[in-house]
């Protein structure tokens, strides 16, 4: 066919971005409908010269979802490729550049995530504890533009499902208000906003996080309003780098997602390049960091005022107060006591991306003591310092 | 080479009508609408009809008269129903996808002319429309893509509607008033339309319609007067091409026989508001064949590709030359053969 040859040079054009001219065998039995299925699709029959096949699964997809516009364009290409020689992906005559680039962007994250699926005997290196009563951790990649999405199977993360997402147009580690970027740390949804409650832009519903967290807050990193929401009425998807900082979903995605998220719990960790560890050494940096949580629980009851503070970090710092404020008021408290009983519960333990070695976690604690007792969330914030783990940051969560 | 049996299957097919006084309704009628004088056409395909409502010859040229009335869902009917009675016959499909795209309904028109293509493999026309279709298509799904305006983009392609069913030459038309019944299936293309500009390599040419290995006016080279006239041809094109309505009309013999016999100052007169008024103009001589009659006269037959800023044909078209003061000049313009 004269349109198969000319649609060659749309897969060539694919190929440069690194994706393989054919899917893998377990790929090609794959007969899920999402859009990155269908997408994964209609590439490989292109690679394989079958247009007319290409051409029906685009506008399969397009009937179905007539504001994707990726799709769109490749619809574009398949027919201008009958009409003409087109030589890349997104043939269109003077279109404008960015907005090809942004559609090849997309089309590329989609087309890897196929490819490349999660790792099914891997797990995110960061969901290191669950609470039993979390249901679901979210994981974002803003480099791949994928949000993963785990159960908690007894304590062990469990992949679920994963999906295409957009993030800050300046890419990740947000600092500033403004600056257009998504915040990389470890977060946990604060509300649910129903569509009635949002402008058009946020799709079908919007679930803020709680950025600026306390560790962003000691870093002075600023701005408000990171959501997880949908996608406007327009548009089926935007492009990978294209929020204000959000991380945008399309809309039928996010009420997916929606039905496992619960308000105040689910941890949503945004990552720039998620790390994923095998199931032993998962479990070991697990029993690791639970093993540091019960040697400071001891030895704040040993009363031991010297062994408990060891456990802090000389960065440490909370509520205004820093290392040695801190330590004053313990050992002032430590020293009117006879006996001290610590209690944790509903432990959950979430690793920070990123270079820092950084730990978040969050407890209910049951402190009892010879004249006093009391029970509080506490959260805090575990860092790595010359090969020891220190808390840098304490306070009620 | 590639026309002869294009005409001479048009021409057996009229024949086969002339048998009867009907058929020279039916011709009369041809030639009234060729004259552009469609009420009349119509009248006359309409007394035709009413003796033999099923032919497809007259109801074809029923819907290229309401074509150029510009009643489109008139035509779409009748090149409708045509095609839902001899399913095998491109061109009503091709028409209807003509007509289709004037009301910018690509999709339907690009069914049209994958039906038209499936049943004619090797018919130019159609391909050469589905292109634009695809373009057109092409160009609307990029806008969607890209948010853009399609206002903004290129101006409505106009397809090339079909004047001739050439298909239909060596199979007797269906007196099909009921539609229900299995349509005859044609004798295969003998009248396949001449393989033209863009040949497709892959699609499959009915045994009976091989191309020639070489383009037509390589055949007919080896005389220097076929070469000469051939040359005038292309000045003429080029001429019409620049809009260079002197130079045009300079081709013509002083005893040229206007097409409908109207004084050579009006016909001049309409040649040049036809020439001047496109922006732009273009014309395309392809697959031409010269025939020397004699020392000083020629017969060129060839395909006319025709496009201005909003009018695209192909059409056959037949010019007698004559050699007068030793230049070859236009004695008689025909089209279709």
């Amino acid at each position: 066919m004269r349109s198969a040859r000319q649609l060659a040079c749309l897969a060539v054009a694919l190929s440069a971005f690194g994706i393989p001219s054919a899917l893998s065998p377990a790929k090609s039995a794959h007969t899920d409908l999402t859009a990155d299925a269908l997408l994964a699709t209609v590439y490989d029959e292109i690679s394989r010269g079958r247009v007319d096949a290409a051409l029906q699964n685009i506008e399969g997809l397009i009937s179905v979802k007539p504001n994707f516009r990726l799709a769109q364009l490749i619809k574009g290409d398949l027919l201008m490729a009958r009409a003409g020689p087109i030589d890349t992906l997104g043939a269109a005559p003077n279109a404008p550049a960015a907005r090809i680039d942004d559609l090849r962007a997309e089309a590329f994250a989609r087309l890897r995530a196929y490819r490349d699926p999660p790792p099914t005997d891997r797990v995110p290196r960061y969901l290191l504890q669950m609470r039993e009563d979390q249901k679901y951790a979210v994981v974002v990649d803003t480099h791949l533009s994928r949000l993963y999405l785990y159960q908690n199977d007894g304590g062990k993360p469990r992949f679920v499902a994963d999906y295409y997402v957009s993030s800050g147009k300046n890419g990740a580690l947000k600092a500033r208000e403004g600056d257009e970027r998504t915040p990389v740390g470890v977060y946990h949804v604060t509300a649910s906003l129903p569509r009635a409650k949002l402008a058009e832009f946020y799709g079908s519903g919007a679930f803020p996080i709680n950025y600026p967290n306390e560790w962003d807050q000691i870093q002075g990193r600023n701005g408000h309003g990171i959501w997880l929401h949908g996608t406007p009425p327009d548009t089926y998807s935007r492009p990978p780098r294209s929020s204000n900082g959000c991380v945008v979903l399309a809309n039928a995605d996010l009420n997916d997602l929606a039905h496992n998220l619960q308000i105040g719990l689910t941890p949503v960790i945004i990552s720039e390049d998620v790390e994923w560890l095998s199931a032993d050494d998962w479990a070991a940096e697990r029993k690791e960091f639970r093993e540091q949580l019960d040697g400071w629980r001891a030895d704040w009851e040993s009363l031991d005022a010297d062994r408990y503070l060891a456990h802090y970090s000389k960065r440490f710092s909370a509520n205004g107060q820093n290392l040695d404020a801190w330590s004053r008021y313990k050992r002032l408290v430590n020293g009117g006591k006879s006996w001290i009983k610590v209690k944790v519960d509903n432990v959950s333990m979430f690793r920070n991306p990123g270079k820092e070695e950084l730990v978040v976690v969050t407890f209910d604690q049951e402190y009892r003591s010879n004249n006093l007792t009391n029970t509080t969330k506490k959260r805090q914030y575990w860092i790595r310092e010359d090969g020891l783990w220190r808390i840098v940051y304490e306070g009620t969560g | 080479m590639n026309h002869l049996p294009r005409f001479a299957v048009l021409l057996a097919a009229l024949a086969l009508f002339s048998a009867s006084a009907r058929a020279d309704e039916l011709q009369d009628a041809n030639k009234l609408f060729k004259q552009g004088q469609q009420a009349q056409a119509l009248e006359l395909v309409e007394q035709y009809l009413a003796k033999k409502p099923g032919d497809a010859q007259g109801r074809f040229l029923k819907g290229l008269i309401l074509t150029d009335q510009n009643k489109v869902p008139e035509a779409i009917e009748v090149f409708s129903k045509l095609s839902q009675d001899y399913p095998d016959l491109p061109e009503p499909y091709n028409n209807l996808a003509v007509l289709y795209a004037t009301q910018g309904q690509y999709e339907k028109a690009r069914r049209q002319l994958e039906l038209s293509i499936h049943t004619h493999p090797s018919y130019a026309t159609a391909y050469e429309n589905l292109g634009d279709v695809y373009a057109k298509l092409a160009s609307q799904a990029y806008d969607k893509a890209l948010q853009l305006d399609s206002s903004n983009s290129a101006a409505k392609n106009k397809l090339s509607l079909v004047r001739e069913m050439i298909s239909t030459g060596n199979r007797q038309p269906r007196a099909s008033a009921d539609a229900s019944a299995e349509p005859a299936r044609p004798v295969a293309v003998a009248a396949a339309p001449a393989p033209a500009l863009k040949p497709a390599p892959e699609v499959k040419q009915p045994a009976e319609a091989k191309p020639a290995a070489k383009p037509a006016e390589k055949a007919a080279a080896p005389t220097g007067d076929a070469e000469a006239v051939l040359k005038t041809v292309r000045e003429w094109a080029g001429a019409w091409s620049k809009k260079d309505v002197g130079s045009y009309l300079a081709f013509y013999a002083k005893d040229f026989k206007t097409p409908n016999g109207e004084p050579r100052a009006q016909w001049e007169a309409s040649r040049t508001q036809r020439i001047s008024a496109p922006k732009k103009i273009q014309v395309v001589v392809e697959a031409a064949k010269v025939t020397l009659s004699d020392a000083d006269s020629a017969v060129v037959a060839f395909k006319q590709l025709y496009r201005s800023d909003h009018l695209k044909t192909s059409s056959s078209k037949t010019l007698v030359m004559v050699r007068s003061d030793g230049r070859w000049v236009i004695r008689e313009e025909r089209v279709g053969g």
